[in-house]
């Protein structure tokens, strides 16, 4: 089964059902997904606090909401996470790809990649870090955790998780 | 009028309805002239009363309107793409537009100089968009929730605020009376 096809299936199975999304090039298969399955509304946003305002609304709403984004959004949405999702104690799976981590041939994103998990500790955000394919099986207890505790949750996908970036 | 003033006229309309209203002076008036479960007051996060009632109208099916301002809506001019790209017909955007920001001191906003969110919202794809004057506010709304046609109304008012204490409520406390009244 393909990587894609398997975080959905855990969304799924978890009853996520609106899931908006901010592109990046590593999450393009797992945004396709979505965006091919009849269980979950898929809203993209234009950028990630607007992301998570839509969230907090879809959860009040009584669906189970998800964002996927780049880790770079962490800097554009600190106050969305403390004021909104964590102010009202919302849960909020945040399945983040790690941009500027071992095999990434873009030396800005290192940039903000030394920032990351620094700034989801300082925020007291839950973080899990995919690095090898089979960290992957985590997922589904950690989306169970997620609403259990009702917080923000973050889970890191680096290049290694992904199998690289291709010929660059 | 100021917003102070249209929340009042509008208030009997509003209580019936799922209301998200905007951070600061905008939901501490609400709260002040008609306070109800009804009613989800943001503490913070300015821009976002937009996106919140959107995603909220998307999940479930009764009418949601988001209150917003002027200010927070140029804060967060990525929404009206989104709303216009994604229809829900129980929801209404309505933007108190006076031209400044209220909170921090009626200082002048571009939507109060040569920027219309009107046309703005128009170009992002908006099927229907009213520009109204305050003391046209209620029937404006009220048309728009009986159309149960997404709507996004853009009332034209004067800058001005009135004294009022902040809301102490917990957010916890406004989110689950929210939902509670969502779900009845």
């Amino acid at each position: 089964m393909s990587i894609d096809k398997k975080i959905v299936d855990d969304l799924v199975a978890n009853d996520i059902s609106f899931v908006t999304t901010v592109p990046c090039k590593q999450l393009a298969g797992v945004i396709e997904e979505v965006e091919a399955r009849p269980e979950i509304f898929h809203i993209p946003s234009n950028k990630e606090d607007e992301g998570m305002g839509l969230c907090a609304g879809a959860f009040m709403g009584g669906k189970r909401p998800a964002i996927i984004m780049q880790n770079t959004a962490i800097g554009v949405t600190i106050n969305t996470l403390a004021t909104l999702i964590q102010y009202y104690r919302m849960p909020l799976p945040m399945l983040i790809s790690y941009r500027g981590e071992l095999r990434e041939p873009v030396a800005c994103q290192v940039e903000m990649a030394v920032h990351t998990k620094a700034l989801l500790n300082q925020m007291n955000v839950p973080t899990y870090h995919f690095h090898k394919e089979s960290d992957v099986d985590e997922l589904d207890a950690i989306l169970k955790y997620t609403f259990m505790c009702n917080k923000p949750v973050a889970i890191l996908t680096d290049a290694s998780f992904w199998g690289g970036y291709g010929d660059q | 009028m100021i917003r102070s003033e249209i929340l009042r006229d509008i208030a009997p309309i509003l209580r019936d309805q799922l209301v998200v209203c905007n951070i600061g002076l905008p939901s501490q008036e609400l709260h002040m002239i008609d306070d109800q479960p009804t009613n989800f007051y943001m503490l913070g996060t300015m821009g976002l009363s937009s996106s919140i009632g959107l995603g909220l109208a998307l999940a479930q099916d009764k009418t949601v309107i988001s209150i917003d301002g002027d200010g927070s809506v140029l804060t967060n001019l990525g929404t009206l793409p989104t709303i216009a790209n994604n229809v829900a017909d129980n929801y209404i955007l309505m933007i108190i537009d006076n031209g400044s920001y209220g909170s921090t001191g009626d200082q002048p906003t571009y939507a109060g100089k040569k920027t219309s969110l009107t046309a703005v919202a128009r170009a992002c794809g908006c099927e229907n968009v009213v520009e109204c004057q305050d003391v046209d506010a209620g029937k404006v709304l009220q048309a728009a929730i009986d159309s149960k046609k997404m709507t996004v109304i853009v009332v034209k008012c004067d800058s001005g605020n009135i004294k009022l204490p902040v809301i102490t409520m917990d957010p916890v406390v406004i989110r689950d009376r929210f939902m509670t009244a969502i779900k009845a």
